[in-house]
């Protein structure tokens, strides 16, 4: 074996080998690195004799302190419940007049409700309920199936179109697709619409075609948009001489919508929330709805 | 390249691209009705296109025997240049990825430009791409000099070189096609794996035949790192890709593994792809260019001892701490995490090792960006396995679990020691492989420096901030006991952080860049180094009984 030399810098005497000029000192491990090892070591065999760890064949060793994550997180669910319990207990059984009457749980309704509603609502209705394309808006308009609280929760609960057996079911026909105006009535009943929330638009418009417009709109929509177009909360039809719009109330998403229907979908959240969660979400609505 | 072969090496050569060309032909056809055939396309041009460069050059004058007296420097001269350019792909990758999650309308409604079709190919473009060939390339380099022999044979370097860069290719395409087989870092599907296999295999036969060929008694740490990076990883790829394809002509296959078995499989093979691609490799690089730009010998032999050991050995159980609060037994949550904690001073005693080697070498750190490249390499080394140790237990995973603390952690990790080590390493070899005095600019060197520390820390600061506030967010209640924060209001608070992600990225990007152009510049320099060249070269074997 080759002879080691010393290292001028730090005294140390380097092992003799050499490989294309590196060489290596032989210099002891620090005492440090013996101590960090047998502490750490220490720790990590004391910490196996705690919790469960080492396998065996029938099982494995369940540790000194008998930890169970399992077990730990089921205690910490009930516990949490426990918790809650004073005011969900109060949800629950009391009615919506009662409890929007009360400002004490109203606050916990307003805090508890936005992650709530930021986690199963926004992704469609908006961070701040405001809607956008194909999503109506829950802070400002007018509630399409109705705002009576035991409504809007039945709404929730079942959905809209969605897959609940007892779901409300609401379709706008596509008139132009499936053949049931011509091209010519289409036109005229959308110029008809547009006037309903623009009424300044009349007098631009052709009054002849109005004139059919109107017709059209009786024989074919008020059905469900109720004659006065205002909507009707039995249907679900929107309400289309205001400002809200679903789809959009310029003249080409009113001819899309009218020649190719719509069918929008709310899902069914019964099952997916509890009946405390749907009872909140239903004040936290309101609640927005009510300070805007 | 061509030139270099003897006329029978050439008729080799020329066997193997047209055999490639052939499977790429079967897996065309066996392939036409799916994505598969179009890799076969891919593989059948790369056996074509090689073929017929053999073709016009088989007549070529046989290479005289002198070449046989030197070290053979043109697999890694080429795997330098793959290096760098898969590099600004993999890097580029990654700042179109993390735009995307700042401002998420920049896939252009394009399937192939999806977060989940770019981000592997920003993580297999770094990791593979640029990792792996810089692990290639500089493991040939230091093999031949740490054994004073030649690598074994004339063609198989070339075949893991090339052959590699195939795998990485059909990889990122297929990524962008949609063919994954949703297993993190292990990606491409299962013809891709098996071709890796091949091209390992003849990878760990190059080391194992060379080492038997040294002319130095002993085998050189550095050695004893790529050796367990190339072993382990072959290891951890079969284990984890067993997998039963649809048909032969499908790209498609399943796992062999299921449910909780597979994450635990996926996990051991993951964390030990840190631990053995990503940390072993490049500690073997270490292990060389540090202590040779440094002109210092390493600090203590014995350490390296400790720390080798320590490091194969304890690794190899830690890989359960990724799953830490999940369906995995807990039992084995805790044995991950023991072993993740006592694996901190191995890990700490090899970067000691390399700061410690530098005593006597500081000004030299000072002065030159290269070494400080590796030095700052060692410290962000130490850096980053006290956090993962730290991530690892369970309390602290809790909190750190799914969140950007994670991605901050990976990349203090990946720009901070693995791209570092791998710059500086290039820088002290790039004039030497190409026969020039020194590299085209020493300040551009520092520019790099600079931006690639400035990015890193803009980076890590950036996913430390945000991975603290995500988790704290998800795990904070309200006065009733209800979550105060809904998901989507912590991707609110993302939004700043993931700006100043993408800023550091850019930064990084910008000196990879730098340093692409520099030794793009180096290559093209005229001057021919005449010094040290004469003494770099192979022990000469004693002349043979006829010659």
């Amino acid at each position: 074996m080759a002879l080691g030399e010393r290292d001028k810098i730090t005294g140390q005497m380097t092992t003799g080998h050499e490989w294309n000029g590196i060489k290596e000192l032989n210099t002891p491990v620090p005492r440090i690195v013996y101590f960090f090892l047998i502490a750490m070591g220490g720790f990590a065999i004391l910490w196996t004799v705690l919790m469960p760890s080492w396998p065996g064949i029938n099982g494995y060793f369940r540790g000194l302190l008998g930890a169970d994550q399992h077990a730990a997180v089921i205690q910490s669910v009930e516990q949490a419940q426990v918790e809650r319990a004073s005011w969900t207990s109060r949800i629950d059984s009391e009615d919506f007049a009662s409890i929007q009457a009360d400002e004490e749980l109203m606050t916990i309704v307003r805090q508890t409700g936005a992650a709530l509603f930021g986690d199963n609502c926004a992704a469609c209705h908006g961070t701040n309920a405001q809607g956008g394309p194909g999503f109506p808006n829950l802070a400002a308009a007018p509630i399409m199936w109705g705002d009576d609280p035991e409504i809007v929760a039945e709404t929730i609960r079942v959905g809209i179109n969605g897959t609940s057996p007892e779901t409300r079911f609401a379709q706008m026909l596509a008139f132009g697709r499936d053949q049931m105006l011509e091209r010519a009535d289409i036109d005229a009943v959308v110029a008809y619409v547009e006037t309903l929330s623009q009424p300044d638009l009349v007098a631009t418009a052709d009054p002849a075609m109005l004139a059919t417009g109107a017709e059209l709109f009786a024989a074919n929509c008020a059905a469900c948009h109720g004659e006065n177009a205002q909507g009707m909360i039995e249907t679900g039809a929107p309400n289309l001489t205001d400002e809200h719009w679903i789809y959009g109330g310029d003249h080409s998403s009113i001819r899309s919508s009218v020649y190719n229907g719509r069918i929008g979908t709310m899902p069914s959240w019964e099952g997916r929330l509890t009946p405390t969660d749907i009872k909140l979400l239903t004040l936290y609505v309101l609640d927005l709805r009510a300070s805007q | 390249m061509i030139a270099d072969l003897t006329r029978a090496e050439r008729q080799w050569a020329m066997m193997i691209l047209g055999a490639l060309g052939i499977v790429g032909l079967a897996m065309a056809v066996a392939g036409r009705n799916d994505l598969l055939g179009i890799h076969g396309w891919i593989v059948l041009a790369a056996g074509l296109g090689g073929f017929i460069a053999f073709m016009r050059g088989k007549d070529a004058p046989e290479p005289s025997d002198d070449r046989l007296n030197e070290y053979y420097d043109a697999p890694t001269r080429l795997g330098i240049i793959l290096t760098l350019l898969w590099g600004v792909v993999g890097m580029g990758a990654g700042l179109w990825v993390a735009s995307l999650l700042a401002w998420p309308e920049l896939t252009f409604d394009a399937a192939w430009a999806s977060f989940g079709r770019l981000r592997p190919v920003h993580t297999s473009g770094v990791i593979f791409g640029f990792g792996g060939n810089a692990l290639i390339a500089t493991s040939f380099h230091v093999l031949q000099r740490t054994t004073r022999a030649r690598l074994p044979d004339q063609i198989s370097p070339w075949f893991v070189l090339l052959g590699y860069n195939l795998f990485c290719v059909i990889a990122a395409s297929g990524y962008l096609m949609g063919l994954t087989q949703s297993k993190e870092y292990a990606e491409p599907e299962w013809y891709a794996d098996i071709w890796l296999v091949v091209v390992w295999v003849v990878y760990f036969a190059i080391y194992m035949r060379t080492l038997a060929r040294r002319k130095e008694p002993h085998i050189y740490v550095a050695n004893w790192y790529y050796m367990a990076f190339i072993l382990v990883v072959a290891i951890l790829h079969i284990v984890n890709n067993l997998a039963v394809p649809v048909s032969f002509g499908s790209a498609k296959s399943y796992s062999l593994f299921s449910g909780v078995q597979d994450a635990m499989t996926q996990w051991w093979y993951g964390h030990n792809a840190v631990a053995f691609f990503l940390t072993a490799g490049f500690l073997g690089m270490m292990y060389y260019y540090l202590p040779k730009r440094a002109g210092r010998p390493i600090f203590s032999y014995r350490m390296s001892i400790i720390s080798f050991w320590g490091i194969t050995f304890m690794y190899m159980w830690a890989g359960s701490h990724h799953l830490h609060y999940t369906a995995l037994p807990h039992w084995v949550q805790t044995l991950g995490m023991a072993f993740s904690v006592v694996l901190l001073v191995p890990s700490w005693a090899s970067a000691g090792n390399a700061l410690l080697t530098l005593n006597g070498a500081w000004h030299k750190v000072r002065d030159d960006a290269v070494l400080r490249f590796m030095a700052l390499a060692a410290i962000f080394y130490g850096i980053t396995t006290f956090e993962g140790s730290f991530m690892a237990i369970r309390a602290v995973n809790s909190l750190s679990h799914y969140t950007d603390w994670t991605i901050g952690h990976v990349h203090a990790g990946a720009l901070g020691w693995v791209a570092m080590i791998t710059f500086g390493s290039l820088y002290s070899i790039v004039p030497s492989m190409w026969k020039r005095p020194s590299l085209y600019s020493a300040k551009l060197v520092e520019v790099h420096f600079w931006l690639a520390l400035s990015g890193t820390v803009v980076y890590v600061f950036a996913m430390w901030n945000s991975g603290v506030i995500q988790g704290l967010m998800w795990r904070t209640y309200t006065e009733s006991g209800t979550l105060s924060y809904s998901f989507i209001d912590s991707l609110v608070a993302m939004h700043p952080y993931y700006i100043a992600r993408a800023f550091g990225g850019l930064l990084f990007l910008l000196g990879a860049l730098v340093a692409l152009y520099n030794v793009v510049m180096t290559i093209r320099m005229p001057a021919p180094a005449t010094e040290d060249a004469a003494l770099d070269i192979p022990v000469q074997p004693a002349l043979q009984a006829g010659e």
